[in-house]
């Protein structure tokens, strides 16, 4: 853990965003994992994500649930709510607060345990019923608060700290994501900064549920040799295979892209993101083409990162579906929601 | 051998096959007699299935107006071969059997105390009517005929009723019409009618209307401006949600653009149901889920962090019998302990217990109003037989006065008036603290967790920071039980002999008071309609020398929170208990009142 708690007051020169608000403001509690956790630096590209966004603390909710990862929300973003819940159990926390006020951004952030073990219906519903959020998974594949027991997302073969060999088959969020039919799916690694703030800037202008799988590696219970989830394993197995830059609406697309390698998208609120292919022949429109690309490139033992799969003109969210008010439910107000004493009376004539 | 005349006061039962028809016509005849004047209930026993297994259906007509099964059958309309000889078991001695005597039956219906009544129903309808279906359900209404006939009920009354149900559809009123006198003449031509158990019109239904408690709830979740409900479908709580989203469809639709003032979310099971509800409550909306006891069970872990965390929620737990699976489409009142400490560590949440329709329709608006006043659950416990059967109550009256109690939220210029705000620090001295929405101020942002936290809503471990907090809860509580509906008293007072009850016994309890008084035994009777007790409960257990104690389950759970949360004497407390699955009768409470007296001769039922 980190022991130098940062002054909040910002330098006259600290760089400001159209709020006029610094970075600092973007930050949250003293992190109290382990130094070196790739979930700080989770943290760092969040709290970089939401500052270069300019979005305001208090339009923004935090969720999770429990396990070193579900401490991510106290890290940043000290001015927005945060909602700490039950183990696995963030999901329908995020769909009811959702449903109540469509306008506010939802991040929720999460760990294989959180999402792949204990919450693995909530996950899979939240994203069948596409709530409007980012979701994010902070991926090591093993508990770290209840000392290194395998996760679900633990590769066979991989060995824990103990020396037991994992035997069951992992479960990958980014597979399950895409045959759920989520509209957003990517995965990056907490040390590529600069793949994964784009990623995340373009999950949270994403209408509908932005799924984020981050390869977090655990320095105490699983950063050895022999671990599949290792900060070295991770770096040597790691395929970019698209990248994404964000642009903010009305901002030029300023980056000089060869011919045929870019491919931009327009987000609803008009923010775009340009999708920059590593990988020729690669189309991460094709919801099927990518599951096969994922698929194959993890036999050879490759996590695949990068703007897997995007859907924006095609994603109806929750709201969309419900067909609810354009203001959010709970400001509507009580004069609107009681029919009042005449439509009783009048009702009454059908129960005689 | 014919029963002596006696009008408005008998009961009909209805033996059916489940996904026939019948349900339509026998809530036909039910509500004509309603419509004639006359009070009755409805009681529906039905399997857990969709079609073919037995079913049946009791109409009681009561003119002194009871609410409670009876207990006994006068007249058994017999249309299920299956149950011929359990259901001619049960018509009480002098009463009337109806069977379909199309097919000889005359073995299995032997009864020398009973009139047993042969009408060709399916001989008449099939000569009549063409297709299997159209057959089989115009059968029904072809019984409903011979009743109506039996029974004296005014034909017009019917057929109006059937002309409100298919107005449009020509064809159907039509075949229901002709099937209604097929049976009807029949009878009058071949039978007795009427019988000396008949209906004569009276004047007791006015203002009073036929409806269920599942209805009454979801149109008080309306009407107390609930926006978002979380279910998953469970018996016998499903038709809450499906009336809630009906009203919604009718008045919570925008007329000019469609968009719906409401969120109903289907949840994958019990516990996302409970979590969206507390993210909705949280997040400062009106949310409900109404569920059953198996769904309690899944929900207990949210429900500690509601609990901990001080979040408003509201559910309605629509009881059925357990354990386990138990038998879902029966009554009971089994989760009364379930609920009041719901999920692990120190937890105690606030109970309603509404008797009948009426209270569920106001208890769902004031369990909002409690919820977010106390920042935290409230359960309605209903059960099946409130839920899911038609009982008569008053018409549902509103007062457009109301205005929903949000409790202590602060808005915007509230924060900007403060120095800082911290979420659990008791300001008032209530043990209420105050709490923040998202999307307000950043001034307003605090952590939400189940964590361990302080009054400023940190992280902590530290023991006595914990405690201040845990304590806090606990003040909480006897604050709430100011503010829970207070028990309702009948009688004097001053009887020796008190019982206590709660929720659907009512109309048992009241009609035991009855027969009671006319074996010159007064008792008094506290109806608790909440937990925590209020001092009226208190004062009510310290001022008479036996307490029966009344309610619907085997290990007597009102009894042990009697015990546990008041100061009352454990032997004073007699148990009644009644827990067949059945609603309950008067009998066992008459019987059980006599047998302990007969056991406590000091308690000499003079009055004094």
């Amino acid at each position: 853990m980190s022991f130098i708690n940062k002054p909040k007051i910002a330098h006259p020169s600290m760089p400001r965003n159209a709020l006029g608000l610094t970075r600092r403001q973007y930050e949250g509690a003293m992190s109290t994992l382990c130094a070196g956790c790739g979930h700080d630096s989770v943290t760092a590209a969040l709290t970089e994500a939401c500052w270069g966004l300019s979005l305001r603390p208090e339009q923004v909710v935090k969720l999770s649930g429990i396990g070193c990862s579900s401490k991510t929300t106290a890290y940043f973003m000290s001015g927005a709510h945060g909602f700490n819940s039950v183990h696995g159990r963030m999901p329908s926390i995020a769909s009811g607060a959702n449903a109540a006020n469509r306008e506010l951004t939802y991040i929720g952030i999460s760990g294989d345990g959180d999402s792949l073990s204990i919450g693995l219906g909530q996950l899979a519903h939240a994203i069948r019923r596409n709530v409007n959020m980012l979701y994010v998974i902070e991926n090591n594949g093993v508990y770290g608060l209840t000392k290194g027991q395998f996760s679900a997302s633990a590769d066979v073969g991989t060995q824990s700290k103990r020396g037991d060999v994992n035997q069951t088959p992992p479960i990958d969020p980014v597979l399950l994501a895409l045959t759920l039919g989520a509209t957003f799916v990517a995965r990056s690694f907490s040390g590529d900064k600069a793949q994964l703030v784009p990623l995340i800037q373009a999950g949270l202008r994403h209408k509908g549920f932005a799924l984020i799988d981050v390869l977090s590696p655990c320095v105490t219970f699983n950063d050895h040799e022999g671990s599949t989830k290792s900060y070295t394993f991770t770096r040597e197995h790691y395929h970019a295979a698209m990248e994404a830059d964000f642009t903010a609406p009305a901002a030029p697309i300023s980056a000089d892209y060869p011919e045929g390698e870019a491919l931009p998208v327009q987000l609803h609120d008009g923010s775009r993101v340009v999708l920059r292919k590593l990988e020729s022949g690669y189309d991460p429109s094709d919801r099927r083409s990518a599951q096969a690309f994922v698929e194959a490139k993890l036999g050879q033992n490759e996590y695949v990162t990068g703007l897997i799969h995007m859907e924006e003109s095609g994603s109806t969210e929750l709201h969309t579906l419900n067909r609810s008010s354009t203001v959010p439910l709970n400001r509507i107000p009580y004069e609107r929601l009681c029919p009042g004493s005449a439509a009783l009376d009048e009702l009454m004539q059908r129960y005689r | 051998m014919n029963a002596p005349e006696r009008v408005n006061d008998f009961v009909v039962k209805f033996a059916n096959v489940n996904g026939t028809g019948s349900a339509s016509a026998n809530t036909l005849l039910m509500r004509a007699i309603f419509r004639m004047g006359v009070p009755v209930t409805g009681k529906n026993y039905f399997p857990s299935n969709i079609q073919g297994l037995p079913t049946w259906y009791e109409i009681r007509v009561t003119r002194q107006g009871y609410a409670a099964r009876a207990g006994h059958v006068d007249i058994m309309v017999a249309m299920n071969a299956e149950t011929y000889s359990k259901d001619i078991r049960e018509v009480a001695s002098g009463g009337y059997l109806i069977y379909d005597a199309t097919w000889p039956r005359n073995a299995l219906l032997q009864r020398s105390d009973i009139t047993v009544l042969g009408v060709p129903l399916a001989r008449i309808v099939n000569e009549s009517f063409d297709g299997v279906r159209n057959r089989v359900l115009l059968k029904n209404v072809a019984y409903a005929g011979v009743i109506a006939a039996l029974l004296n009920l005014d034909l017009e009354v019917i057929d109006g009723l059937l002309r409100e149900s298919y107005g449009k559809k020509q064809k159907l009123l039509d075949s229901n019409m002709r099937a209604l006198r097929l049976g009807y003449d029949y009878a009058r031509e071949h039978l007795q009618c009427p019988l000396p158990l008949r209906v004569e019109r009276m004047d007791k239904t006015r203002g009073h209307i036929m409806i269920d408690g599942n209805t009454a709830a979801a149109l008080g979740c309306v009407y107390a401006g609930a926006t978002v409900g979380a279910w998953y479908p469970i018996t016998p709580s499903t038709s809450l949600m499906d009336a809630f989203k009906g009203f919604c469809e009718r008045y919570r639709v925008d007329s000019e653009t469609g968009e719906r003032n409401f969120a109903v979310i289907q949840a994958e099971d019990e516990l996302s149901a409970i979590g969206m509800v507390l993210g909705a409550s949280w997040n400062g909306a009106r949310a409900f889920t109404p569920t059953s006891g198996p769904g309690i069970s899944l929900m207990n872990e949210f429900l500690g962090l509601a609990y901990y965390a001080e979040i408003p929620c509201v559910v309605f737990d629509v009881q059925r019998v357990g354990p386990s699976t138990g038998m879902p489409t029966r009554t009971q009142q089994a989760d009364i302990m379930l609920c009041a400490y719901a999920s692990h560590g120190d937890t105690r949440h606030v109970l309603l217990f509404p008797a009948n329709p009426e209270e569920c329709f106001h208890m769902a608006r004031q369990a909002f109003d409690l919820a977010e006043r106390l920042q935290t659950p409230v359960f309605v416990l209903s059960d099946l037989d409130i839920g899911m059967n038609d009982w008569m109550c008053p018409d549902l009256q509103w007062d457009d006065a109301y205005r929903p109690d949000r409790g202590k939220v602060l808005s915007a210029e509230e924060l900007d008036g403060m120095d800082k705000f911290y979420r659990y620090v008791d300001r008032d001295d209530d043990a209420i603290p105050y709490r923040t929405l998202p999307g307000v101020s950043a001034k307003g942002a605090y952590f939400t967790r189940g964590s361990g936290h302080n009054q400023y809503g940190v992280y902590t471990e530290d023991s006595a920071e914990y405690q201040a907090v845990l304590d806090r809860l606990r003040r909480k509580f006897t604050t709430a039980a100011k503010w829970v509906p207070k028990a309702v008293l009948t009688g004097r007072g001053d009887s020796r002999i008190g019982i206590v009850s709660i929720g659907s016994c009512d109309g048992a309890v009241r009609e035991a008071i009855d027969v009671l008084a006319r074996e010159k035994i007064p008792v008094d009777y506290l109806r608790i309609k909440a937990f925590p007790f209020g001092l009226d409960v208190e004062s009510f257990l310290g001022a008479h020398a036996m307490i029966i104690v009344v309610e619907q389950n085997r290990d007597a759970q009102l009894r042990s929170l009697l015990t546990l949360e008041t100061s009352v004497e454990k032997s004073k407390l007699h148990s009644i208990l009644s827990y067949s699955g059945f609603p309950m009768t008067c009998q066992p409470i008459v019987d059980g009142i006599r047998a302990a007296l007969a056991e406590a001769p000091r308690f000499s039922v003079v009055p004094r």
